[in-house]
């Protein structure tokens, strides 16, 4: 079986869940030995793991025929892919790309990121997928996310194979309801010429049926997994007097910080020994800062800012508490990430991961006075800490990538005998 | 012939409302009526009610001869005056015939004989006295809250005054024992033990509407006629279920009214008869002993631990049960009427990871958590009134000193007293 797959982001280098959850899963997915993944993504950095997919990279990949000599293109390329495939990927142009703009080697610079033109990439992204579709052997196309559609679609025009589209989030969370029409045209485009359709969560799938009018015999669940963290054991809680109650994720609309400033203000009226935490950035920053203020908790209220890699999971190791009150979360995985390093999470209704958890406290993300009620129960009484520390570890190491990959690989079965 | 026992338990727990800790030492009514009256009405009217109609002409039309007997908790009572009275009244009218016996249990439907002694013997006292006043009938056998049982706790019970206790028919306790005899406790003979036909009991509580299971349809006469087919010398059946069975778990659509109906004919035809518990041990000597160091009950695995099987459920019971000492010592009613409204089972049983039954809440922690901020609140009530920053026993003497305080001024005053009419006699 060999899958061709279009993401956007692949680790180390990533803005988002989307390339997270796209390592996890093909990951999870090599594990089955006749699985062969190429996974293509706008601009591959060096480094990526490549040791159980193939990685290409679109900035490598020319669209416009142009004469070069082996060693110019070793010189350019060469860390990344090797001359011999360059030109061997050249024979794949049968269009006349000539109107988009190309660097010496007839490739197009992506930048790999949330740019300004990011509709115009998104098109050249199609003109790649128009060449490798026509040079490599693959049984399935594979798109991740609404930005891949239109290859995935391109690709599936070309060769005729199967296309089977990711949806990790769609337009409807991202902006409570506000759609950008450009934005869901190309989702529902994609999902129409879609064999079938995956979905991180069933509230996504909702939302792809009932939004995009697809019919739910398309629309399948396929949940997000954790990857276990290897040096688990060396996040160590420091003991200290005042419990840590954290909120991580982009400060924006859609994760609901305004509703975890309320809950700690209630938390705080009753109980001095808590110190909340709000890490990450994003356009509601300044207005948390300012709500914080004005409920007179900015003592005990902290902003540490953006961040990243092993800090992550720091943040997560020394809290008491970790709190995700998402207004709209296709699936959100930092509540397993916290539950890996042993912390107990509180997390809304409105969360796709809320459908696969049970050790954790659920509640409305409007509903302040539940979510201050949970606060206040793990932080005062130790049995209730020490249960969701314990079974939510143990929930938590048993949702694997490896069983999600079975769910993907079923629907590559489905989708090519039908076809 | 067997001598068929049918016993009927009725419970209803006290809901309590949704509780934020910020209401903790600001608000002290812990409980949700609204809920509370709303399911006991529904279960009124659905099972209690027409299972009383049902078991009243049974009665009638079997000239006394079918026989039942009922334990209902402290909590349902109160529950069941105050919202459907007529309901006591059905009782009453059931007591009346002579035919209906009812048992004694803890009057909280209480976890309290496995974690505290006296408040068990305290709670036992109180539901004999209110279904005496009630029915005008002292209990005389008694079955603990979902048939909960150990040596231990059948010791206190023998030393309670009672010669009859029910238990559940449990693996490790039976071994290849036949439930369908009389025994006895391990080490006080005179404390007969009636065992629960668990599969003839089950058969009518859960699977009588199963249309999965092998059996069904049940009729009367099917049923019976298993019973006939019980070896020879076993010569007592008990059937013990929830009365929630009759009209709930399995509607009146199904046919269980008639099928109840339809027993006292086929079981006299058969030969069978009905008798109560406090009969059965009258009539019957016991075969053997039983043990059970362990406590074993009705439920889940047989054990204790739908109701502190997780860290979560011992948390809550060992902080309810550290202050009873210090409740016991408070003459304040409506703080001693909500401690026995928190110790029912089913709070904990609300937290149970796995078997969660009959849960109001959307998760244990949920359950907890609430739980645990009602507990808070009135623990901090029992504090007020005897802090805890007073040692247990400091406080038991305190408290002697201050209650025998007056009967030693009394004494110190006659002798006062004598000694002035002496000398007046003197002089």
């Amino acid at each position: 079986m060999k899958a061709l797959m279009f993401g956007w982001e692949f680790p180390p280098h990533i803005l988002g869940g989307l390339g997270t959850a796209s390592y996890g899963l093909t990951r999870g997915m090599s594990e089955q030995p006749d699985m062969e993944i190429t996974f293509v993504i706008p601009k591959p950095h060096g480094d990526e793991d490549q040791s159980f997919l193939k990685i290409i990279g679109a900035c490598n990949v020319p669209v416009v025929w142009k004469e070069n000599s082996w060693e110019h293109v070793n010189n350019r390329i060469g860390k990344i892919m090797h001359p011999d495939e360059y030109f061997w990927l050249r024979n794949g142009i049968k269009y006349d790309f000539r109107r988009i703009y190309t660097n010496d080697l007839g490739c197009i610079g992506f930048s790999g990121k949330y740019p300004d033109n990011l509709i115009e990439e998104i098109s050249n992204y199609e003109a790649v997928a128009s060449v490798l579709a026509h040079q490599l052997d693959f049984d399935v196309i594979h798109s991740h996310d609404w930005l891949t559609y239109p290859a995935g679609r391109f690709a599936k025009q070309i060769s005729g194979k199967p296309l089977v589209i990711h949806v990790h989030a769609t337009d409807f969370d991202r902006s409570r309801g506000k759609v950008n029409p450009t934005v869901y045209k190309i989702e529902k485009d994609g999902m129409d010429a879609a064999d079938h359709i995956m979905t991180v969560s069933d509230l996504t799938r909702r939302t792809v049926i009932e939004k995009y009018h697809q019919h739910p015999n398309k629309v399948t669940t396929v949940h997000n997994a954790v990857e276990p963290l290897p040096d688990v054991d060396s996040f160590v809680k420091t003991p200290r007097k005042d419990k840590i109650v954290t909120f991580l994720g982009r400060i924006t609309m859609q994760k609901g910080p305004e509703y975890f400033v309320e809950a700690a203000a209630r938390v705080l009226s009753k109980t001095k020994n808590v110190r909340f935490v709000m890490a990450g950035s994003g356009d509601m920053m300044n207005a948390m800062i300012d709500l914080a203020a004005k409920r007179g908790i900015a003592d005990r209220f902290h902003f540490p800012g953006f961040l990243r890699g092993r800090d992550v999971n720091e943040m997560l190791a020394q809290s008491d508490v970790y709190i995700m009150p998402s207004v709209s979360e296709p699936f959100g995985i930092s509540p397993l990430e916290a539950m890996q390093v042993g912390t107990p999470s509180i997390i809304s209704y409105q969360s796709g991961c809320a459908e696969i958890l049970t050790h954790v406290v659920k509640t409305d993300y409007w509903d302040i006075d539940a979510m201050a009620d949970a606060i206040y129960g793990i932080v005062t009484y130790p049995a209730m800490y020490k249960s969701m520390k314990e079974l939510g570890l143990e929930e938590v190491n048993n949702i694997k990538w490896y069983d999600a990959g079975l769910k993907v690989r079923a629907i590559y079965d489905k989708v090519i005998r039908k076809h | 012939m067997k001598n068929i026992c049918f016993y009927f338990e009725i419970h209803q727990p006290l809901r309590l409302r949704r509780y934020r800790f910020f209401e903790i030492g600001q608000d002290h009514y812990y409980f949700d009526d609204f809920q509370t009256e709303d399911r006991i009405r529904g279960m009124v009217e659905q099972a209690y009610l027409p299972a009383i109609r049902t078991i009243a002409e049974m009665i009638r039309s079997s000239n006394g001869k079918f026989k039942c007997s009922f334990s209902i908790s402290g909590v349902a009572m109160e529950q069941l005056e105050q919202y459907a009275p007529e309901v006591i009244d059905g009782f009453r009218d059931l007591a009346k015939t002579g035919s209906v016996e009812f048992l004694a249990e803890p009057y909280a439907h209480s976890l309290a004989s496995v974690y505290n002694r006296s408040e068990f013997e305290q709670q036992v006292k109180l539901h004999s006295k209110k279904i005496e006043a009630l029915f005008e009938k002292k209990p005389t056998v008694f079955r603990n809250s979902e048939l909960i049982y150990s040596d231990e706790i059948g010791e206190i019970v023998s030393a309670l005054g009672f010669k009859t206790m029910l238990i559940e028919e449990v693996k490790y306790v039976m071994g290849w024992k036949s439930p369908n005899f009389v025994y006895n406790h391990s080490y006080i003979p005179k404390l007969k033990l009636l065992v629960r036909n668990n599969k003839l009991s089950d058969d009518i509580a859960f699977r009588f509407s199963d249309h999965s299971w092998s059996d069904f349809p049940l009729s009367a006469e099917k049923f019976i006629r298993w019973i006939s087919e019980l070896p020879k010398s076993e010569p007592v059946v008990n059937l013990w279920m929830g009365f929630e069975a009759f009209g709930f778990y399995q509607r009146a659509e199904s046919g269980i009214f008639e099928f109840l109906k339809a027993l006292p004919y086929h079981a006299m035809e058969q030969g069978h008869s009905f008798a109560l518990p406090s009969e059965i041990t009258k009539k019957f000597d016991s075969v053997d002993s039983l043990t059970s160091p362990y406590p074993t009950s009705w439920s889940g695995e047989k054990d204790l631990s739908v109701w502190n099987g997780n860290d979560l459920q011992q948390e809550a019971l060992n902080k309810l049960y550290a202050v009873s000492e210090r409740v016991h010592l408070c003459k304040d009613a409506p703080l001693k009427n909500d401690w026995l409204k928190l110790q029912t089972t089913d709070n904990f049983r609300y937290m149970s990871h796995f078997d969660a039954f009959g849960t109001h809440y959307t998760s244990p922690y949920e359950a907890f958590t609430n739980y645990m901020n009602v507990l808070a609140d009135f623990l901090d009530r029992v504090d007020a009134q005897y802090p805890t920053t007073i040692e247990n026993e400091e406080l038991n003497e305190l408290l002697k000193t201050i209650i025998s305080q007056e009967s030693e001024i009394a004494t110190l005053e006659e002798e006062l007293k004598k000694a002035r009419a002496r000398k007046k006699k003197e002089e």
